[in-house]
């Protein structure tokens, strides 16, 4: 059976669930051998989290260069294991992260690259969502190792417990690799909310909210949800830019977009029409956003929301 | 200093989409500058305005590199109207189709021909939005990678610093001359073009190459679209108007889907 590589996905010091959705869409393809490049000495620590998904096996390559020089350290040790091993196919995840080593990897190993996949298949056909999910597309690289980088919850995870074999390995990193030097790295603020893209449920405010997104969050909070924006509410400075969902910000896809106070442009609809389920408040009965809800209140989210919160936390007791 | 940016035309983000052929139809929509190259423009212009300025026989140059076909010199011409000296254009019919690694290829032998100490790109074209091609001309030039911007400092005697920004989280990196820099949107606020800059562009030359010219072989794309099909519309569920217990029949709705 041939190998597919993976590049296990971190955050801190364990490995992700987009790491067990990786190896998922990869054993469809051939046995997963999982990549795990760390810092020196915690090579052993990080693998060990590496123990879900269907993975046979996990390549050590431990290195200080990957937190000194980032990406291009990074993408040096990967396309030195894809010369190695010859696999059937590398996966990675689509975050910014992900797709510049990817990038970086294709040209090292003159390999073609698919970026954000929602699945991959035996054959590693790609599926993607393209034009802001108006349009299914299946793509296949032709040349080199197919490099295909898979949108973080898109694949149903297999997460049952794995116990893999460990490789260790080196990496040459080259001098071009070394140009950028990293001096300090702070993990993002996560304030509680989980990632945007990798939530489960995504509440988003607004030109409605005026500005106010304290009920857009508290009811984000209640749910457990990530807080997204428009862009007319990113442009106005009334919340983060890193929030912003749409053809120019994040693509989501939750099982649960609540939209509250946004009319709908294309803009935005490109980037989360792709959701399971859509939830739209807004005030204009025209909003164009409603006609893509599953289900729609015609209201102010001042008292749609906080009424919808309360509701919430009543259930939960 | 000699500046470069990287640009792309590409249909406008508020326009619908559609494939043709296993490619994006760019014939029939509006074709815009990327939004996001806007941002790398302006800070093209700052950095050479925070050291003495781009005017003509002034110390720094910022040039305009795109590939595109001949209509992409409506968006060249916008970058020029910000303020840019001048352009290159790669337009070749063996180019159409090109995925991300052509266009890396073709973009580093201008950029390497040209001497830059510095380019600046967007994160990403609002039309592929693959993210790649900064990272690929880094690879390919061998030159320092710093991307995802949200701050640059230039120390003109050789040396860039900036702030990167992506959900891994924050990271202070700088590097020495030749570097590649891609800046995130709201690293700034884009000039919009004044009457004066729109009228001086007109003037600037757009240097305007085929491949031969270039100087690299057409590549064909390394990954083909097998099919494409327009996802069914989604259709609008339930509506209800509040009138006082609109957040109930909410989270009723959420409750009856398994959603909470």
């Amino acid at each position: 059976m041939s190998t597919v590589l993976i590049l296990a996905d971190f955050s801190g010091d364990h490995a992700t669930k987009t790491t067990a959705e990786l190896a998922t869409a990869a054993a469809r393809i051939g046995s997963v051998s999982a990549v795990v490049l760390a810092p020196a000495g915690k090579g052993a620590a990080l693998a060990a989290t590496v123990n879900l998904g269907p993975i046979s096996n996990v390549i050590v390559i431990e290195s200080n260069d990957f937190a000194s020089h980032g990406v291009a350290a990074v993408a040096d040790a990967l396309a030195g294991v894809v010369k190695d091993k010859a696999p059937a196919a590398l996966l990675i995840a689509s975050h910014a992260f992900g797709k510049e080593v990817a990038a970086r990897v294709a040209i090292l190993t003159e390999s073609g690259i698919i970026t954000d996949a929602v699945d991959v298949s035996a054959d590693a056909t790609a599926t993607q969502l393209v034009f802001g999910g108006s349009t299914t597309v299946h793509s296949q690289v032709s040349q080199g190792t197919p490099i295909i980088t898979v949108r973080p919850n898109s694949i149903d995870a297999d997460l049952s417990a794995a116990s893999p074999a460990i490789e260790n390995a080196t990496a040459a990193i080259s001098d071009v690799a070394k140009k950028a030097t990293i001096a300090s790295s702070q993990p993002p603020v996560k304030g509680g909310r989980p990632e945007l893209t990798e939530a489960n449920i995504v509440v988003s405010g607004g030109r409605g909210t005026d500005g106010n997104f304290g009920a857009v969050e508290a009811f984000a909070d209640l749910l457990g949800a990530a807080v997204g924006a428009s862009r007319a509410a990113t442009d106005a400075g009334w919340y983060p830019h890193s929030h912003q969902v749409g053809q120019t910000g994040k693509t989501v896809s939750p099982q649960l977009y609540v939209a509250c106070g946004i009319s709908g442009a294309i803009q935005h609809r490109a980037g989360m029409q792709t959701s399971k389920t859509i939830v739209v408040v807004n005030k204009d009965p025209e909003a164009p956003l409603f006609d893509i809800a599953d289900f729609g209140v015609i209201g102010d989210l001042f008292n749609v929301l906080p009424q919808a919160t309360a509701a919430v936390a009543a259930k939960k007791g | 200093m000699k500046i470069a940016v990287c640009v792309k035309q590409v249909p406008d983000s508020w326009a619908e989409k559609k494939m043709v052929g296993g490619v994006l139809d760019r014939e029939n929509v509006d074709a815009v500058l990327n939004d996001l190259d806007e941002y790398a423009v302006e800070e093209a212009l700052r950095i050479a305005e925070a050291h003495g300025g781009n005017e003509e026989g002034g110390p720094h140059t910022v040039t305009v590199i795109s590939m595109g076909p001949e209509r992409a010199t409506e968006a060249v011409r916008k970058a020029l109207s910000m303020g840019a000296n001048d352009a290159i254009l790669v337009s070749d019919a063996a180019l159409a189709g090109s995925d991300a690694l052509a266009t890396s290829a073709v973009l580093a032998k201008v950029i390497s021909d040209g001497g830059y100490d510095i380019v600046i790109c967007g994160t990403e074209s609002t039309d592929a939005r693959m993210s790649v091609v900064p990272a690929m001309l880094s690879a390919r030039l061998g030159w320092a990678q710093l991307t995802f911007a949200s701050k640059v400092v230039v120390d003109p005697a050789g040396k860039v610093s900036i702030t990167r920004v992506t959900e891994a989280g924050v990271d202070e990196m700088s590097a020495a001359f030749p570097v590649v820099i891609s800046v995130v949107e709201k690293i700034n606020e884009p000039r919009y073009p004044s009457f004066k800059g729109i009228m001086a562009a007109k003037k600037k030359t757009i240097e305007q190459k085929d491949l031969a010219a270039v100087g690299v072989a057409a590549q064909s794309a390394w990954s083909q679209v097998k099919d494409a099909t327009p996802r069914p519309p989604r259709e609008a569920g339930l509506k209800v108007t509040d009138e006082g217990s609109g957040g109930e029949a909410l989270v009723t709705f959420l409750a009856e889907k398994k959603l909470i």
